[in-house]
C-alpha cells in the first residue's frame, strides 16, 4: 500500500493524468496522492481544471463524446488503473460517490433519492432500506428535518437540505471515496456553513475530494490541498503549509488574493 | 473495500447491464419496426404499381376500364388546389406569425390567439372539411370548386406555418433587432428589411412541410363533396385574348392525387388496385421529396447558423 | 405643478410625422387581422357545427342520440344513435395506441438516452418522413397488406377489420408520439442524469428511474395528444375498417368510425339541409368534442405540472 511521507495510507492517486476535450490539453500529467479518511481540496481559478479532474475520479466524462483520458487514476487498496478500458465506469461510479455543484435531486420522495442507489444496487429488502435510509439521513444531518415527511418531494426541500439529500444520497451507499465538486456554490451562507459542517464530520469516516472556489472554505475543512493553475497541480500540502508558508510565488499570490 | 464485496458488485452491474441490453435490443427492434413497415408498404406499391408508371397514366383521365385510366384530371387538380393553398395559407401564416412574435402585447387577446393556434393544430382535418362545407360551400356559395379545396387546406396548414414562422422570428438576436432601430427604422422595416428575410429558410422548412401534408390530405376534400370521378379538366387560367388571365378555373369541379387513389383503392376490382399503387407512389415520393427537402433545408440553417 | 416644460416628450417630434405613422399603425392592424383569422377559424367551426346540429336535434331527441345502440340515418327507419360510431372510434384507437404508445416510448427513450448523435441523426429525418406519409397511403396498406397478412394467421378475420386499422394507425401515430416524448425526456437536464451516472446507473436505469419520472407530464401529454390523433384519424379507418355501423368492441370485426361516417355521407349525394345532411355534423361535434377534450387535457398536463428542474 503507497503511503505519504507522513506513512498516511493514500486512498487514491494520479500517475501522468493528462486529459482532453476534444483537442483541448485540459489537465497536463497530474501527480496527486488523495489520502484515507482525510479531505483533500482542489484549489484554483475558474478554468484551472479542478473540476475535470474531480470528474475525472469517477469517470464522468465518458458521458460526453470527444472526451480523452490518458494516464492513470489508481484506487486502492486494490491498486486498480480506474481509467484502464477494461474498467468498467460504472464500478467506479457505484465506488466513488459524487456530489454535484447544483443540488440536483430526483424528482421522487425523499425516501426514493436516498434509496435510489441502493436500488440500483438489486436491494429490496424494506427494512434494509429503512435502516440504511435512516443512517444515511443521519449522517447527512437531514434525519431530524425530514423524519416526518420521507414521503414527501425531494423538490420542496430547501437548496441546503436539497444538497445535505444529495450527500445522504451518496453515503447510503457506503462509497470508498466522495467528490464534491463545489458543493455550496449555489447555497445561501447558511447552509453553507451546514454544508461544512457536515463536510467536516464526515471527514474522520469517509475519504473525501473536494473543489472549491472559496479559499476560506478549503482552509476550514481540509487536511490537503493542492492549488491549481491552467490545468497544472502547482502546489500540493498539507493544508496549513500552503496558505500559511505557501512554497512557491503563484499560489501565494493567489492566495494572498494578488492573482491576476 | 474487501474482494467479496467488490464481487458483489460486479454481479450486480452484470444483472443491470443485461436489463441495459435488452433495452437496447428492444429500442432497435422498435425502430425496426418502423423501418419494415415503411420498407413494406413502399415495396408493395412498387411492386404493385410500377408497371402502371407510363406517359399514359399522367396523360389519361380517369376510366372505367382500369387499363385505361390515368391520373390527368387528379394531378392537375392537386396543383391547382396547392396554389390556392400556398396563395392563401403563406401570407396569412406569415403575417400572423410577424404580429405574434413582434407586435402583439401582452394582453388577453393574444392570450386568445395564441391558445386558439395551438388548439387548431390538434383539430382533426376531418373536422375542417365540415366547416369548408358549411361556410365555403353552402354560406359562402363557392360550390365544391377548386377555391374552397384550397381555402380549406390553407386553415389546415396555417397553424404550421404560423408556429414556423414565430420559431424563426424568435431565433433572430435581439441586437439585430436594436441594430435596425439604432439606424432610425420604423418597426415595419425593421420586420419587412431584416426580421423576415433572415427568417426565411426558417419559414420555408414550415410551409414546406405543411404543404406536404395539405397534398396528401384526403377527408375534408371528400368532406366538402368533391367527385371522385372527374373526366374533364377545369378551365385554363391563361387565354389568348385579353385580358389573358381567367379565374373560372378557382370555381371548377375537380378531383385530387389523394381523392384518386382512394377511389380505386375501395374498388374490388385487383387492376384497379394496380392503379391505386401507382397513385399512392407518386403520392409518397411527392411527400417525401417535399419533406426531404424541408429536413434539409432545416439541417443547413442549422450549420450555418452565425449571428 | 405646471413647471414641468413640454419638452419632457421626447419622441414628440417623431411621433408628429403624421403619415408614417398612419402607415404603421395600419400595417399593424392588417397582421392583426391575419392573426384573427385562426380565431374566425375557430369561431366558424363552433358556429356551423353547433348550428347543423341544433337542426339535427330539433329533428333527434337528445337521449335517443346517446343511447340507441343503431345508427342508420340513411335507412328508410332511421335510428341515431352514436354508441356504435363512437364503439368504433374508440376500438381503433384503442388498437392504436397499444401499438404506438409503447413503440414510440421505446423508440424515443432509445434515441434520447441509448442512441449516438450519429444514429440519431439518421433516425429523426426518417421517422418524420414516416410521419409525412398521407394517411390514404396508409389505408391501402392496411387493406392491401396487413389485412391479408392478418388472415393468414386468423383465417376467421373478415376483408375489413377494425384490428388492421388501428395496427396500422397505431403505426402512423408512433413518429408523432415518440418525437414529443423524445422532446420531453431531452429536456431533462443532464445534472439529474449526470447524478444518476454518478451513482453507478446504467442508461437503462437512467432511463426508467430518473429521466422518464422526471419528463412524466411531457410523456403524458404527448400520449393523450396521441389519443386525440387516433380519434380524429379518417382515412385508414375509411378504407378498411368497413362502413357499417356496428355495436361492438371486438376488434377482430368491421365497425364504422365517426370519421368514417362522415366521408360515407360525403361520397354520396345528400341534398343540403337534409337530416342526412346535418347528422354529420352531430357527428363531427361529437369527434370535435372527443378531441377537443384531449387536446386540453394534454396541453393543462403539460403546462400545469411543467417540471421545474
Amino acid at each position: 500500500m503507497s503511503t505519504t511521507e507522513q506513512n498516511l495510507p493514500v486512498k487514491a492517486f494520479t500517475r501522468d493524468f493528462n486529459f482532453y476535450y476534444g483537442s483541448f490539453h485540459a489537465l497536463k500529467s497530474i501527480n496527486l496522492p488523495v489520502i484515507e479518511k482525510h479531505v483533500t481540496a482542489l484549489i484554483g481559478p475558474s478554468g484551472c481544471g479542478k473540476s475535470t479532474l474531480l470528474r475525472s475520479f469517477n469517470r464522468m466524462h465518458d458521458l460526453y463524446p470527444g472526451n480523452r483520458y490518458q494516464g492513470e487514476i489508481v484506487l486502492n487498496p486494490d491498486n486498480t488503473n480506474i481509467l484502464d478500458t477494461r474498467v468498467d465506469p460504472i464500478e467506479v461510479r457505484m465506488r466513488v460517490g459524487m456530489v454535484f455543484q447544483k443540488p440536483n435531486p430526483f424528482p421522487k420522495s425523499i425516501y426514493e433519492n436516498v434509496a435510489y442507489g441502493l436500488r440500483v444496487r438489486g436491494e429490496k429488502s424494506r427494512s434494509m432500506l429503512d435502516d440504511k435510509i435512516e443512517d444515511a439521513l443521519r449522517g447527512a444531518s437531514l434525519w431530524n428535518e425530514v423524519k416526518d415527511r420521507l414521503n414527501q418531494p425531494a423538490t420542496a426541500l430547501s437548496g441546503g437540505q436539497q444538497q445535505r439529500l444529495c450527500i445522504a444520497r451518496c453515503l447510503a451507499t457506503d462509497p470508498e471515496l466522495l467528490l464534491f465538486d463545489e458543493p455550496t456554490s449555489a447555497l445561501d451562507p447558511i447552509a453553507t456553513a451546514n454544508i461544512e459542517e457536515l463536510v467536516t464530520q464526515l471527514r474522520d469516516r469517509v475519504t473525501i475530494l473536494i473543489v472549491t472556489h472559496n479559499m476560506q472554505q478549503a482552509a476550514r475543512v481540509s487536511h490537503y490541498t493542492a492549488y491549481m493553475y491552467l490545468g497544472e497541480v502547482v502546489e500540493y500540502g498539507i493544508t496549513d503549509e500552503v496558505f500559511l508558508r505557501p512554497k512557491k510565488k503563484e499560489t501565494e499570490d493567489y492566495i494572498t488574493g494578488r492573482f491576476g | 473495500m474487501k474482494a467479496n464485496e467488490l464481487d458483489q458488485i460486479r454481479s450486480v452491474i452484470k444483472t443491470n447491464k443485461r436489463a441495459d441490453l435488452i433495452f437496447a435490443l428492444a429500442g432497435f427492434l422498435a425502430l425496426m419496426v418502423g423501418v419494415m413497415a415503411f420498407v413494406t408498404l413502399f415495396g408493395e406499391m412498387l411492386a404493385n404499381g410500377w408497371e402502371r408508371i407510363n406517359p399514359d397514366f399522367f396523360s389519361n383521365f380517369p376510366s372505367r376500364r382500369a387499363a385505361n385510366a390515368g391520373i390527368l384530371s387528379a394531378w392537375v387538380g392537386s396543383l391547382l388546389v396547392m396554389l390556392v393553398t400556398a396563395l392563401s395559407a403563406i401570407p396569412l401564416g406569415i403575417a400572423a406569425g410577424v404580429y405574434l412574435e413582434e407586435y402583439a402585447p401582452k394582453n388577453w387577446m393574444t392570450d386568445l390567439i395564441e391558445i386558439n393556434v395551438t388548439n387548431l393544430a390538434g383539430v382533426p382535418s376531418i373536422v375542417y372539411g365540415l366547416l369548408a362545407l358549411g361556410v365555403f360551400v353552402y354560406t359562402f356559395g363557392f360550390g365544391q370548386s377548386i377555391l374552397t379545396a384550397g381555402l380549406t387546406l390553407g386553415l389546415l396548414i396555417l397553424p404550421v406555418v404560423i408556429v414556423s414562422t414565430r420559431e424563426a422570428l424568435r431565433a433572430i438576436p435581439i441586437h439585430i433587432r436594436e441594430g435596425a432601430y439604432g439606424v432610425g427604422a420604423t418597426q415595419w422595416q425593421v420586420v419587412s428589411d431584416h426580421l423576415v428575410p433572415y427568417a426565411t429558410p426558417g419559414i420555408m422548412t414550415g410551409v414546406i412541410i405543411g404543404m406536404s401534408r395539405a397534398i396528401g390530405e384526403t377527408a375534408p376534400i371528400i368532406t366538402i363533396g368533391a367527385l371522385t370521378f372527374i373526366a374533364f379538366l377545369p378551365p385554363s387560367p391563361i387565354t389568348d385574348t385579353a385580358p389573358f388571365l381567367n379565374f373560372e378555373w378557382l370555381f371548377s369541379g375537380f378531383t385530387v392525387m389523394p381523392i384518386q387513389m382512394f377511389n380505386w383503392t375501395s374498388r374490388p376490382e385487383e387492376a384497379f388496385q394496380q392503379n391505386a399503387a401507382a397513385a399512392g407512389l407518386i403520392l409518397v415520393l411527392m411527400t417525401l421529396m417535399m419533406n426531404a427537402i424541408a429536413i434539409w433545408l432545416r439541417y443547413r440553417l442549422r450549420k450555418s447558423i452565425s449571428w | 405643478m405646471n413647471s414641468i416644460p413640454a419638452t419632457t416628450v421626447v419622441s414628440d417630434r417623431l411621433a408628429r410625422n403624421v403619415q408614417r405613422n398612419i402607415r404603421e399603425r395600419a400595417i399593424e392592424s392588417i397582421l392583426f387581422g391575419a392573426a384573427l383569422v385562426s380565431v374566425l377559424t375557430t369561431l366558424g367551426i363552433v358556429w356551423v357545427l353547433v348550428s347543423e346540429s341544433l337542426n339535427f336535434f330539433e329533428h333527434v331527441p337528445f337521449s335517443d342520440f346517446l343511447t340507441d345502440t343503431m345508427w342508420t340515418p340513411l335507412f328508410s327507419e332511421p335510428r341515431y344513435g352514436i354508441l356504435p360510431l363512437l364503439m368504433g372510434t374508440i376500438t381503433t384507437s384503442l388498437v392504436a395506441l397499444v401499438v404506438a404508445i409503447p413503440l414510440g416510448t421505446v423508440i424515443a427513450a432509445y434515441l434520447s438516452e441509448f442512441a449516438s448523435a450519429r444514429v440519431r441523426e439518421i433516425v429523426k429525418p426518417f421517422l418524420e418522413l414516416l410521419g409525412g406519409i398521407p394517411t390514404i397511403v396508409y389505408g391501402y396498406f392496411a387493406l392491401t397488406v396487413v389485412t391479408p397478412v392478418l388472415q393468414a394467421i386468423y383465417p376467421d378475420l373478415p376483408g375489413f377489420s377494425m384490428l388492421s386499422a388501428g395496427l396500422v394507425m397505431g403505426i402512423a401515430i408512433v413518429p408523432y408520439i415518440s418525437s414529443l416524448t423524445e422532446d420531453a425526456m431531452r429536456a431533462v437536464p443532464m445534472s439529474l442524469r449526470e447524478g444518476a451516472y454518478g451513482m453507478g446507473s446504467t442508461r437503462f436505469q437512467t432511463a426508467i428511474r430518473v429521466v422518464i419520472p422526471a419528463a412524466l407530464s411531457g410523456v403524458l401529454s404527448a400520449y393523450i395528444l396521441g389519443i386525440s390523433r387516433a380519434v380524429g384519424e379518417t382515412m385508414i379507418v375509411a378504407v378498411a375498417a368497413g362502413m357499417q355501423p356496428n355495436f361492438t368492441m371486438d376488434p377482430t370485426e368491421p365497425a364504422q368510425t365517426i370519421s368514417a361516417y362522415i366521408v360515407q355521407v360525403a361520397l354520396g349525394d345528400l341534398p343540403h339541409g337534409s337530416i342526412g345532411y346535418q347528422s354529420i355534423f352531430a357527428a363531427g361535434l361529437s369527434l370535435m368534442l372527443m378531441t377537443l377534450l384531449f387536446n386540453i387535457l394534454g396541453h393543462v398536463i403539460r403546462r400545469r405540472y411543467r417540471e421545474a428542474y
